[in-house]
């Protein structure tokens, strides 16, 4: 797979999204730099889910624009260089491990030998070799969430959009995931990781705080502590929002 | 559409049943079972053989509608759907890649529930048996093809089940097994002329009386491949890439 060329990974310009009655995003803009893993962090309900199926494509915006690797998001340009993993494991129970990762993997054109080895680098980065051939019906929470991760790690996508990877994850999994994520943007792939765990921020080359559907700040993690002042990211964060709420009561 | 990306479905499909060793018992066995039983409420008269074939076509496609419908159903609520459609897989890939599936399992239940009728219940038609056969794994893929179209409309798995009655029913009640289609008031005759398990009783009743059927079937089997199409077609278009 190619890795991001040059240009940004997402540009994001004027997006407006309504769900239901409420606007989830109201006006968002942002730039998501390539081979960088950018966390995107914020409390439930304030708009990561919604922005992540609007950079995949998935979600019907009501305004805006989102260009992903230099194409319209969701469109067949790049449907085989973005992968995707939603928050909620989306895998088939009544496959093995092996089975649904190779078929995620003929998904985007794999086949044959190529197949069979990305398969079972995948199996390796995961930490599922030794359960491949089980059913994931009879797994825990945690490995069903890893094969799900896998179906989309099998195709090395220049964009990987996760949502929530790490929930559920014991510790020693959590590391090796994030030093998976940061291999990867070194390699000069860009990752897009959701979060509502503070201390992963500072895993990540940058964030993005949202709130509500708005940017609080799009900085690096050391950028974060020096403007507000504080030493962890959850201290920073509260920070945040507080200089936010009595800006808006002015 | 692209050949690979329909036939990796096709197998994932395949072997997404493997496991399931009791699904794959009711769909092979349940047919035979009804067939079985209806030669033997008739033992002793002729209605087995004027009935019998028109129900090999019906009991096939009745079983492959509600197994569609359920596992389409499941795709779309677990979220592997919309994860494929982010993919480069195709609408048409998913939709045919399902249909050559479960065609495939239909064919070995045709082959199946023909051979019972023919060999264990003494089921004597004027045409020939292999196109008895064909008629029946057209009947069952028709009703896998329906079966993906109803899933569309289904948000819940009693909803998908509901839709049996409610989708296949009319057909059987109109398809001219209880009252001959021509004697039907006017009203019902044009409604069942729209539908299509009346063209695969019209067939099945061909073989049953001509000794060389072929003319007579191969239009009712042409309007028959026709509705697949069209429900395939109409499947296609409930799969929305994004959504709200």
């Amino acid at each position: 797979m190619t890795k991001t060329e040059g240009g940004p990974a997402v540009v994001i310009r004027g997006l407006n999204v309504v769900r239901g009655k409420r606007r989830v995003l109201p006006d968002l803009s942002l730039v998501v730099p390539p081979g960088q893993v950018v966390g995107l962090l914020g409390p439930s309900g304030s708009g990561k889910t919604t922005l992540m199926r609007a950079i995949v494509g998935v979600q019907i915006i009501e305004s805006g624009t989102v260009t992903v690797l230099g194409h319209a998001a969701g469109s067949p340009a790049v449907r085989d260089r973005v992968g995707y993993v939603t928050q909620d494991p989306s895998v088939y129970l009544d496959l093995t491990i092996r089975e649904n990762i190779a078929y995620f993997g003929r998904a985007v054109g794999l086949r044959g030998g190529d197949l069979r080895s990305a398969v079972d680098r995948t199996l390796v980065e995961v930490d599922l070799v030794s359960h491949a051939d089980d059913l994931v019906r009879d797994l825990s929470g945690g490995q069903e969430s890893r094969v799900s991760l896998a179906c989309a790690l099998v195709a090395r996508p220049t964009l990987l959009v996760l949502d929530e990877p790490t929930v559920g994850l014991d510790p020693v999994l959590r590391r090796d995931l994030w030093n998976l994520f940061g291999d990867l943007a070194t390699q000069g792939y860009s990752l897009i990781v959701s979060s509502h765990v503070m201390d992963e921020a500072t895993r990540c080359d940058r964030l993005v705080l949202l709130r509500e559907g708005r940017v609080l700040a799009d900085v690096t993690p050391a950028e974060l502590l020096a403007m507000t002042g504080t030493t962890d990211a959850d201290t920073a964060f509260l920070a945040l929002v507080e200089a936010t709420d009595e800006r808006d009561v002015r | 559409m692209n050949p690979g990306l329909t036939l990796a479905t096709t197998a994932r499909v395949l072997r997404q049943v493997r496991t399931d060793h009791r699904t794959i018992a009711l769909i092979m066995v349940v047919p035979m079972v009804l067939i079985g039983l209806l030669a033997w409420i008739y033992d002793n008269t002729p209605v087995f053989d004027q009935v019998g074939p028109a129900l090999l076509g019906v009991f096939p496609m009745v079983v492959m509608f509600v197994v569609t419908s359920v596992a389409t159903l499941r795709e779309r609520q677990s979220g592997t759907l919309e994860r494929l459609l982010t993919t480069p897989m195709g609408k048409a890939d998913f939709m045919l890649g399902y249909a050559l599936g479960f065609g495939a399992l239909a064919t070995v239940q045709a082959l199946l529930v023909t051979a019972f009728a023919t060999w264990v219940c003494d089921l004597d038609v004027a045409g020939p048996v292999w196109l008895l056969v064909l008629v029946a794994v057209l009947d069952a893929v028709l009703g896998t093809s329906l079966g993906l179209l109803a899933s569309g409309f289904a948000r819940t798995e009693f909803q998908a089940v509901q839709f049996m009655p409610a989708f296949l029913l009319p057909q059987f009640l109109l398809c001219g097994l209880l009252v001959p289609r021509d004697q039907l008031p006017d009203l019902l005759r044009w409604i069942s002329d729209l539908l299509p398990l009346s063209y695969a009783v019209d067939a099945m009743k061909g073989i049953t009386a001509l000794t060389d059927p072929l003319a007579e079937v191969a239009s009712d089997l042409g309007v028959v491949a026709g509705f697949i199409v069209l429900a395939l077609a109409l499947a296609s278009l409930t799969l929305s890439r994004r959504t709200p």
